[in-house]
């Protein structure tokens, strides 16, 4: 049964490309068939940190407007050969996207298929809700701060209302991912601790991503942080929480927490 | 500037219009026609409202007098008569509607039904329950009654009632209580942290709103003028 899952935030910079890149590529490396779609249309990203971008031929404009069919458009990943990429137009903008052709595309794909990774244009306008539309699942990227979790709160009551699932009065599974958590200034209290975002978004949480510079290092040579050091903190963070969306049970690892933390983190997910 | 507009000569433009009107024939006995009237009336009262209606005088012999009684006796119902037809003109008085000729029978399609089905009066709910959290940008108006929410209210959401607000959860957002003037109305919270309170049109801020009362139960109501805020239990 395939999967539509959207990372979204409605903040911009807070990592849903690079969580997008990672999850597909974590999801793949676990023998599932990916698909990572790009809903930035006319901003696109996701090409240059899967590293695809001068393999682009057509999009998912072409697509959506039948100019091209879908197997044209998708491009297989080079190191994944069962991870593939739909990237966005960059000469379009989100006006281009329609429903019923967003609609086609989701179904097309579902048919392809086991995962199907949205990764959604910051804002709340067309292309953020286009790309939430079809969705059976949500990965929110946040960010300790007080404007990403509000931006995050607004979001979450997007998918409660305006998705498919939604107006059919069925619910869609929303996981909160908070990302670039820094252990220092978390101590220094100069972020928003985890509880207070859980508190506040009442949200199961799928994971904690430590800043870092791996994530950098990786979309510059243009592999998902997974592939690219696979040891490293932010890769095994995002490896967990790929786990986690299959439905494994993985103990949640709080960089530098004190002990007990973990508990009462689990008990929020089981709620 | 010293251009003026030379007042241009308004031209009477005339232009024609049809109506469909309901032509009323009384018969007699006049008072009997009139109960028949009445029987209409009762079962969809404001039927004849705004209708255009036309009085077919042609079956029966009034006296300019009894013409004038049967237009009071219509008037009373609230039935205004547009013009009259099949009576000589004379014995129309000058304060009556016009006389009127050429009329053409027509089929009234009826839009709406005579006899309208009555709703079942259902009394109306005079509370609002929601049992999830109220997101960011979210705007929940409810002017019947009181408002509870089962959750936070989030930063950027608001909720706006009638009655008085009830929150099992954090109050990050905005809440209105007692809009349409009832300064009575209260707003609850399990912990107070919202941006804004208003009852009744009298507001706080959040900068206003003690800060020793913060993450704290509180409860804010009107006393006279000023807003009141004080920890629950």
């Amino acid at each position: 049964m395939a999967k539509v899952l959207v990372v979204t935030s409605g903040k911009g910079g807070v990592g849903k490309t690079t969580t997008t890149a990672a999850l597909g590529a974590a999801l793949a490396q676990s023998g599932q068939n990916v698909v990572v779609v790009d809903f930035d249309v006319g901003l696109r990203n996701l090409d240059l940190v899967m590293g695809a971008e001068r393999r682009v031929v057509f999009d998912l404009i072409n697509v959506v407007q039948g100019v091209a069919k879908l197997p044209q458009a998708l491009i297989r990943d080079k190191r994944l050969e069962n991870l593939w990429l739909l990237p966005a137009s960059q000469t379009r903008d989100k006006d281009a996207l329609t429903d019923e052709g967003v609609g086609r595309v989701i179904t097309e794909l579902r048919s392809r298929f086991d995962w199907i990774l949205c990764d959604s244009p910051a804002g709340i306008e067309r292309g953020a809700t286009l790309a939430m539309r079809y969705c059976d699942e949500a990965v929110i990227v946040t960010n300790p701060e007080v404007s990403s979790v509000r931006d995050s709160d607004r979001i979450i009551g997007m998918l409660d209302s305006k998705t498919v699932r939604a107006e059919r009065g069925e619910r869609v599974e929303k996981h909160v991912l908070i990302s670039r958590y820094d252990p220092a200034r978390a101590a220094r209290g100069e972020m928003l601790t985890i509880d207070d975002i859980l508190e506040i978004l009442a949200t199961p949480l799928l994971g904690i991503i430590p800043e870092s510079q791996e994530v950098l290092k990786a979309s510059n040579v243009g592999t998902p942080v997974t592939l690219n050091n696979a040891e490293s903190a932010p890769a095994r963070a995002y490896v967990d929480a790929s786990r986690r969306l299959m439905g494994e049970e993985v103990a949640m690892v709080v960089p530098a927490e004190r002990k007990g933390f973990m508990d009462r983190l689990l008990g929020r997910r089981a709620a | 500037m010293n251009v003026r507009a030379d007042p241009t000569r308004q031209l009477v433009r005339l232009r024609g219009r049809s109506y469909v009107a309901f032509v009323f024939s009384p018969v007699v006995p006049i008072v009997e026609w009139l109960a028949e009237i009445d029987a209409t009336l009762a079962r969809s009262p404001g039927y004849f409202v705004g209708k255009p209606i036309v009085l077919d005088l042609a079956s029966v012999d009034l006296s300019s007098a009894a013409i004038a009684h049967l237009l009071g006796s219509l008037s009373e119902r609230s039935i205004r008569v547009l013009g009259i037809e099949g009576v000589d003109e004379e014995r129309l008085a000058a304060n009556m509607p016009p006389l009127l000729t050429g009329g053409r029978a027509c089929v009234i399609t009826r839009s709406e039904p005579v006899q309208k089905v009555e709703p079942e009066a259902k009394p109306k709910p005079t509370s609002l329950l929601l049992d999830s959290p109220v997101r960011s940008g979210q705007s929940i108006v409810f002017m019947e009654g009181d408002v509870t929410v089962l959750g936070s209210v989030g930063s950027g959401a608001e909720i706006v009632a009638g009655g008085s607000i009830h929150i099992y959860g954090t109050l990050r957002g905005r809440a209105m209580a007692g809009v349409n003037g009832n300064s009575s109305a209260r707003i609850y919270c399990q912990k107070i942290e919202a941006e804004l309170l208003a009852i009744d049109g009298y507001y706080q801020t959040a900068e206003e709103i003690d800060v020793s009362l913060r993450n704290r139960p509180a409860q804010a109501w009107l006393e006279g003028d000023t807003m009141k805020i004080t920890p629950l239990n």
